[in-house]
């Protein structure tokens, strides 16, 4: 007895840390308290069911994703990553819906030479000189989106804008990437209450809108900011003077809610993005399909990204059959964006962001009479981000 | 800046601050009666919401859905001083801070698991979800119009209650001296469990009257708490009055300055730096009110008279 329980303790041990080489660590950073929840919850579900399509396997290793909740705080989303980083010495750290978590964790998992790979954020100085060749993202930069809309607005002969949006990192980007390519004239623009305490009575703001005379009023309201935007919007009685433009802000999340309270106004509104529910390709049929199934809801885009960064995790951990201490063959591969995305076919730049498609989408019914988004048309194709000649990278 | 302009943010300002004086006149009545310290005032403000905007679902109409989600905030403001408030009265401000606190946790928790994590959209009926012109050029959201008239006759009302019938004698008594109340014979159990159903009501019906606005959203509470208790220090802390006017300068304050400072920085800064301050600025203006209110005068506006 005495010989043989240590040996049966270096066996259990030996046992514990063969386990333990044989799967993949992935954190995944979102919010999983406050109102904002509901989109983390979205990414959840995708990455769980990415997980899922996988069979739980990426090679040959099992798949362990451990979720972090940065509580819609920046200050929090850097203790996840912290724990995530030291406590449970995952290899990739992949999440983030807010830019200014983002920002602030990105030194937490980019030091301690992680992975980190944003699912939805693509603020500025990351996408430029803070570029780092273990980030990669599976979403856009923050600019690239409302670049496309400046570009919808000036075909459709919109003369003047209204802008309003959050005032944090991606406000201020959405509204640079809309200034960047619009070509008429900024009537005004507001910078609203960001974060805990959140502004969401609009009232004031839209007073001014309606008081400029503009052609068209442009939003970035993402979450339920955009619900209640759109509702004050329709009570306001600017549907019929002043179009909407909308960028991040009608979503899987806030349609089903609208549709209903029958909030009608939101019905026709355009919006540009890089991926739609309706998008043909296998890939994304089965996500949707599957997603809705499971869910009883489409997707939103950023379960879609979520989705995505599984599987380019996996296409990294493919490449080198399975060896994790093999960082420069990971990279090397995700570069390659050798997957299949929900979104199409797509490349990295130099800041590994990636080069894709723009599409105007508009609000529709489908056929089952639920509210939805399809493509109107295509925007840009293989467009890449203003700040990737900032990045030192090549 | 043209008149009109002026004149529709001054009827939004209006607006919010009858809003904020439905929350802050709850807490006010509270602190200011009972003494007791309550967080979670802003969560039964999301449970009116939640309960009218599923009800609103269910019933179809708004207006009943109000009616009836009243009286349910009322029980459940009488089940919370019942079974968790009534053992606080006689602990320290900091012991009811923590144990209120709590509850804001175990009540967004609980709306989490009744109601998910998505809120809820309550729809209007259609007369209500129009505009009126009130004058030429001088068009507003009829609901708004609503909500401003709800404030004023809960004003007026509470006006009444405190002033002119017995059960307010005994509230301005109890903010007093409530020592000497219950040396009376005043029942004064029953008085705070009334008092503390009625602040419950008022925030519940705040909740109701926003949730069209915005949305009914778990954590929506802690949005409006710190501004209410910003309302009611400046007002003077049991003073219904001091909280009426106190709640119309926040609201006239906040929505003038998010509609006119980056005008006004504009003339002094460049138009980018007064783009990224003002937004930051207006957010911080009624903090300034407080802390210049608190050196100044620190009792409020409007103190209740000597306790």
């Amino acid at each position: 007895m005495r010989i043989l329980l240590p040996v049966t303790l270096v066996a259990a041990l030996l046992a514990g840390t063969a386990a333990q080489a044989a799967e993949v660590k992935i954190g995944f950073v979102t919010t999983l308290t406050t109102g904002a929840a509901v989109i983390g919850k979205d990414q959840q579900n995708a990455v769980n069911l990415a997980v899922e399509h996988m069979g739980g396997k990426m090679g040959d290793l099992d798949v362990n994703v451990i979720f972090g909740d940065d509580g819609f705080k920046p200050e929090t989303g850097k203790q996840a990553t912290d724990k995530l980083v030291k406590q449970d010495d995952v290899t990739f750290v992949a999440g983030y819906i807010w830019s200014h978590v983002l920002l602030a964790s990105r030194k937490s998992a980019l030091d301690s030479g992680k992975f980190l790979i944003s699912a939805n954020a693509g603020p500025s100085p990351i996408a430029g000189k803070l570029c780092h060749e273990n980030f990669f993202s599976t979403s856009w930069q923050n600019d690239q989106t409302p670049m496309a809309m400046g570009e919808v607005l000036n075909q459709q002969g919109v003369k003047s804008l209204y802008i309003m949006a959050p005032n944090y990192a991606a406000g201020k980007n959405m509204v640079a990437g809309v200034e960047h390519t619009f070509k008429g004239e900024i009537k005004g623009k507001d910078f609203t209450k960001w974060g805990k305490g959140a502004q969401l009575d609009f009232s004031a703001e839209l007073a001014k809108a309606k008081a400029s005379g503009a052609e068209g009023i442009f939003v970035f309201y993402p979450g339920k900011a955009g619900g209640a935007f759109i509702k004050q919007y329709q009570q306001a009685g600017l549907k019929d003077i002043m179009p909407l433009y909308t960028v991040f802000t009608v979503d899987g999340i806030s349609l089903p809610k609208l549709q209903a309270a029958n909030f009608e106004g939101v019905l026709g509104s355009k919006t540009t993005q890089h991926w739609d529910p309706s998008l043909d390709n296998a890939q994304n049929k089965r996500f949707v399909a599957d997603f809705k199934a499971k869910h009883g809801s489409y997707p939103t885009f950023y379960a879609s990204q979520a989705y995505d960064s599984m599987f380019l995790i996996k296409s990294a951990v493919e490449a080198v059959d399975g060896d994790l201490t093999d960082m420069d063959g990971m990279r090397a591969a995700m570069k390659k964006a050798n997957y299949d995305s929900v979104r199409g076919k797509y490349t990295y730049g130099n800041n590994h962001m990636p080069i894709q498609n723009f599409y105007l989408r508009e609000v529709v019914k489908d056929d089952d009479g639920n509210w939805t988004t399809n493509v109107v048309k295509t925007v840009y194709e293989a467009h890449q981000d203003p700040y990737a000649k900032d990045c030192p990278l090549e | 800046m043209d008149a009109a302009l002026f004149f529709i943010q001054m009827f939004n300002g209006v607006q919010l601050g009858l809003l904020l004086f439905l929350v802050a006149s709850g807490l006010t009545l509270v602190f200011g009666i009972l003494d007791f310290v309550n967080l979670a005032h802003g969560s039964l403000y999301m449970i009116g919401a939640f309960v009218c905007a599923s009800l609103t679902l269910l019933t179809g109409n708004f207006l009943w859905a109000v009616l009836i989600a009243l009286p349910i905030t009322a029980v459940v403001g009488f089940f919370i001083e019942r079974i968790v408030v009534r053992r606080l009265y006689h602990r320290s401000h900091l012991d009811q801070v923590l144990a209120t606190f709590g509850l804001i946790l175990v009540l967004d928790t609980s709306a989490h698991l009744i109601w998910g994590p998505a809120g809820i959209a309550v729809p209007l009926p259609a007369w209500l979800d129009g505009r009126v012109e009130l004058f030429s050029g001088f068009v507003v959201p009829s609901f708004r119009l609503l909500i401003i008239a709800t404030g004023l006759v809960i004003a007026a009302g509470l006006f009444w209650l405190v002033n002119y019938t017995r059960l307010g004698m005994l509230i301005r008594a109890g903010a007093s001296n409530r020592t000497m109340v219950s040396a009376l014979g005043i029942d004064i159990q029953t008085l705070f469990t009334l008092v503390f159903a009625l602040g419950a009501v008022l925030a519940g019906l705040a909740g109701m009257l926003i949730s069209p606005i915005t949305e009914a959203s778990i954590g929506m509470g802690g949005e409006i708490i710190i501004t209410a208790f910003v309302v009611i220090i400046i007002g003077g802390i049991g003073s219904m009055k001091g909280a009426f006017i106190a709640a119309i300068i926040i609201g006239l304050i906040d929505t003038m300055g998010r509609s006119f400072l980056d005008d006004l920085f504009k003339i002094v800064m460049s138009t980018e730096a007064a783009e990224t301050s003002a937004p930051a600025v207006s957010a911080m203006l009624i903090y300034i009110l407080m802390a210049l209110i608190l050196a100044l005068r620190p009792q409020g506006l409007f103190p209740p008279k000597v306790r």
